[in-house]
């Protein structure tokens, strides 16, 4: 304990940047996710292309992304930005599918009441759709969340700080404290993402809440 | 025979969806269950074959007690079809079938033999027995299910709205071949349905419910529909109950008139001349079979089939009362159509002669009962 | 990408011990146990709490928090616990397959779990209706009808786990993350771009094999062209499902 205590502001800090890494790219990968989901919805040839393509990037190591990101966009390897790039990209694989399927479980007959009262197509998205497949996207932004935190993590092998240095930094002095805060913090840290998803999604859908208590 | 012998199905949270029925559904014979949302029916179906445990009370079936039984090996020996069909999507129509005889042991080609002929008994071609069930229509899938209920011939089959998710056609289509394949079997069949007409069709005894499980009143159809016990049965029971009672009233023998008659084909000026004044003439085939009338004023050229008026019904000899005021009230000409057991043109009636029957038949039924009676 | 072909395609990196087919082998061995201790777990823990709907809260939950933990770090920690109570590679192998092991299941789990709570309940109140037993119903009618929802969530269990089995190299162990590791100490970008498309390309093999598997086993009735249904339902994938219900 007497080490956590000594280290707590670096600790925080710590936290500070894996709330960075990982939480800067939820929202990227979310304004990213959204057009693409709905390009794989709205022209089907392209679903199984950008749903196959996408799961592709999901199997490519987080260490080998994280070192071969600068090759890409040409940045110094130590960058935080290829981190932040590279949980983008994990983030846009896994929310193209949920977001195509999400606007796939509006109903129809909502869609067409909805042309059929003069909303154009882009208008029909924004009010409509979306608002309709909120709960389905968040589900899979919750999915994403809990899985950027903990792949970040590995970004302490490639000498990028944040909570996974205590793992690396723990395991090169053999010493099981940092290691177990590290964790700790990380699962803390995923179930506040969580919540504060769970949060964000019942302030932006009253209608389930109310559906819920009837 | 089946016996509900002061059953009651209570919930921990107090609710009592079934209270204290008393009841028997005689062997052979469908009894509907009906009553509005709430009032058990299904409930106490489900407690028939104990996939619901009731709270107090025993249901017999014949002379056995069946919380006595096994309940598997109970539900084995009962048929039973559930609204959505509830077909298993992972196996063929024959496997589905199959389902109980396997289970009870048969070997595989007895259980397949015997799915093939039940494929064929409700009504479907045996090529549908290697399909599986997304491959079938609402309707199909329904009759797979009643081919599924009856595969290891049990004398009883409980039916659980079974055809209320089928469309209105389709439903009446069901319906009568449940009847005729009912007519064959003889099975003893508890059937729930919310719809009173689907009940007092298919139903040789009627048994409403109302909310909370209690038993409004138990009669066969004609009863519930001539004397409902109350407010609430009457209400439920609907409208037209006078009229539509006449379902259960066979047609008299009533005179018949003759009518001129024409064929397809035969000229405008023919008709009118075999007519006189008469405004109206029937039309009928090589067989004698009445296919509608023609107006004898209008027609021109040759009698064709597009000029026919097809408006009216045509009640049979053997019919119902209500099929022959309906004949007369629907037909252009005013007389109804009646034609023999082989649907050749018998002769026709107006509607006052069938009133004045009705009349008659309820003077001479008032004077054979002790009065006050009737109000019970 | 031609750093990637250069490296590939030099003989010498195919042979001996440290040659790609061996690392593959390694790679594959840690995945394939890893996945057959979760599917041993988790299939029948899912298909339990499924069938009888009992310690659903508890599952959902353990499930979601096992996926919150960093494999990275829980790698260390089994290390540094288990390491000096067993000789040998074993010291490293077994914290490792225990770190894939917790990774995969989550999502076995939630496929296991999921499938058998999908399945239509007419069908299920129509096999206990017909006299089937709890075990019959359960394997007859529950197990087949949710072998979709299984096979997704073994899929992406599979994926993650073999992109993830790369860290075993981190503690000293093969597979293919030792082209990741060794490269990175050396700076050898191809060796590192070589050991990443490998890593994916294994992926989607494993996953392939899982494609042709899975359409041998489920039943045509569950796969056949459903046109009817042009909407997919969002909870197709097993991924997604457990935290809808969570």
């Amino acid at each position: 304990m007497s080490w956590s205590i000594d280290h707590l502001p670096a600790v925080l800090s710590l936290i500070g940047r894996h709330v960075y890494l990982a939480g800067l790219p939820l929202l990227l990968g979310l304004l990213i996710a959204v057009p693409l989901g709905w390009l794989a919805r709205r022209y089907r040839v392209l679903y199984p292309l950008l749903i196959a393509g996408t799961g592709l990037l999901y199997t490519i190591p987080s260490l080998a992304l994280f070192i071969l990101m600068p090759i890409f966009i040409g940045t110094r390897i130590l960058d935080p930005v290829n981190v932040v790039v590279a949980m983008t990209i994990y983030t846009v694989a896994l929310l193209v599918r949920t977001v195509a399927d999400g606007l796939g479980a509006v109903p129809d007959s909502v869609n067409q009441a909805a042309t059929a009262m003069g909303f154009g197509r882009v208008r029909r998205l924004f009010m409509v759709e979306l608002p309709l497949a909120v709960p389905v996207i968040s589900a899979g932004l919750r999915v994403a969340a809990v899985s950027n935190v903990s792949i970040v993590s590995v970004a302490a092998i490639i000498g990028v700080p944040q909570l996974g240095s205590l793992f690396t930094d723990g395991f090169r002095r053999n010493f099981m404290e940092p290691i177990l805060v590290g964790v700790i913090a990380c699962v803390l840290l995923a179930l506040v993402f969580d919540l504060a998803i769970i949060a964000g999604t019942r302030l932006i859908t009253p209608w389930q809440r109310t559906r819920r208590a009837a | 025979m089946i016996r509900f012998d002061s059953v009651s199905k209570e919930y921990p949270d107090g609710t009592v969806a079934v209270g204290g029925l008393e009841m028997t559904a005689p062997t052979g014979k469908i009894t509907v269950l009906v009553g509005p949302s709430g009032c058990g029916k299904t409930t106490s179906l489900r407690m028939i074959n104990r996939m619901i445990e009731p709270t107090s009370g025993r249901i017999w079936i014949d002379d056995r007690d069946t919380t006595t039984m096994d309940a598997a090996e109970l539900r084995r020996g009962i048929g039973y079809v559930i609204q959505q069909a509830g077909l298993f999507p992972h196996r063929t129509v024959a496997a589905n079938i199959a389902t109980v005889p396997m289970l009870l042991g048969w070997d595989r080609k007895k259980a397949r033999a015997r799915a093939l002929e039940l494929l064929e008994r409700v009504g479907l071609p045996t090529s549908f027995a290697d399909r599986y069930p997304s491959q079938l229509s609402g309707g199909q899938q329904q009759r797979v299910g009643v081919a599924r209920a009856l595969a290891a011939d049990p004398p009883v089959m409980l039916m659980d709205e079974p055809f209320s998710a089928v469309d209105p056609v389709v439903r009446d289509q069901l319906q009568d071949e449940f009847l005729r394949l009912q007519g064959d079997l003889g099975k003893t069949i508890v059937f729930v349905t919310h719809d009173i007409d689907e009940a007092i069709k298919l139903g040789d005894q009627v048994a409403v419910l109302r909310v909370g499980g209690k038993l409004a009143q138990i009669a066969e159809p004609a009863r519930l529909l001539g004397h409902p016990v109350d407010d609430f049965v009457a209400d439920f029971v609907g409208r037209d109950r006078g009229y539509r009672g006449l379902g259960f009233q066979r047609a008299p023998k009533l005179p018949l008139a003759a009518e001129t008659t024409a064929r397809l084909g035969d000229s405008a000026e023919q008709v009118r001349a075999a007519a006189g004044t008469e405004p109206w003439t029937l039309v009928v085939d090589e067989g004698r079979r009445p296919l509608g009338w023609v107006n004898t004023e209008q027609v021109a050229g040759t009698v064709s089939s597009e000029v026919l008026h097809r408006g009216g019904t045509v009640a049979s000899t053997n019919g119902t009362l209500r099929n022959l005021l309906d004949a007369a009230l629907s037909s252009p000409a005013r007389r109804g159509v009646v034609v023999d057991e082989d649907g050749t043109f018998a002769g026709t009636v107006l509607a006052h002669q069938v009133l004045d029957a009705i009349e008659s038949e309820r003077a001479a039924a008032a004077a054979a009962q002790p009065a006050g009676s009737a109000a019970r | 990408m031609n750093l990637v072909l250069t490296w590939l395609t030099d003989p010498a990196h195919w042979a001996g011990e440290d040659g790609v087919p061996h690392r593959i082998l390694e790679h594959l061995t840690y995945s394939a146990v890893a996945l057959v201790i979760a599917a041993i777990i988790a299939i029948p823990l899912g298909l339990y709490v499924g069938h009888t709907g009992r310690g659903k809260f508890l599952v959902v939950n353990v499930a979601g928090a096992a996926r919150a933990i960093p494999s990275l770090g829980l790698l260390f920690i089994m290390v540094l616990l288990l390491g000096p109570r067993l000789s040998g590679d074993a010291a490293f192998v077994v914290p490792c397959l225990v770190v894939l092991a917790v990774l995969a299941v989550p999502p076995i789990l939630a496929g296991a779990y999921a499938g058998v709570e999908e399945v239509d309940a007419s069908a299920r109140d129509a096999a206990k209706g017909m006299g089937m037993r709890g075990l019959q119903v359960l394997l007859e009618v529950e197990l087949p009808c949710a072998l979709p929802l299984i096979f997704s969530g073994l899929r992406s269990a599979t994926l993650q786990v073999v992109a993830t089995a790369t860290i075993a190299a981190t503690v000293g162990l093969g597979g293919l993350g030792r082209l990741l590791i060794d490269g990175l100490a050396v700076r050898d970008f191809g060796q590192m771009a070589a050991g990443a498309v490998l890593v994916a390309a294994l992926a989607l093999a494993v996953d392939l094999i899982f494609a042709l598997v899975q359409r041998y086993a489920v039943s045509a009735g569950l796969t056949g062209r459903r046109t009817a249904s042009r909407r997919s339902r969002p909870k197709a994938s097993a991924d997604s499902t457990l935290i809808t219900i969570s």
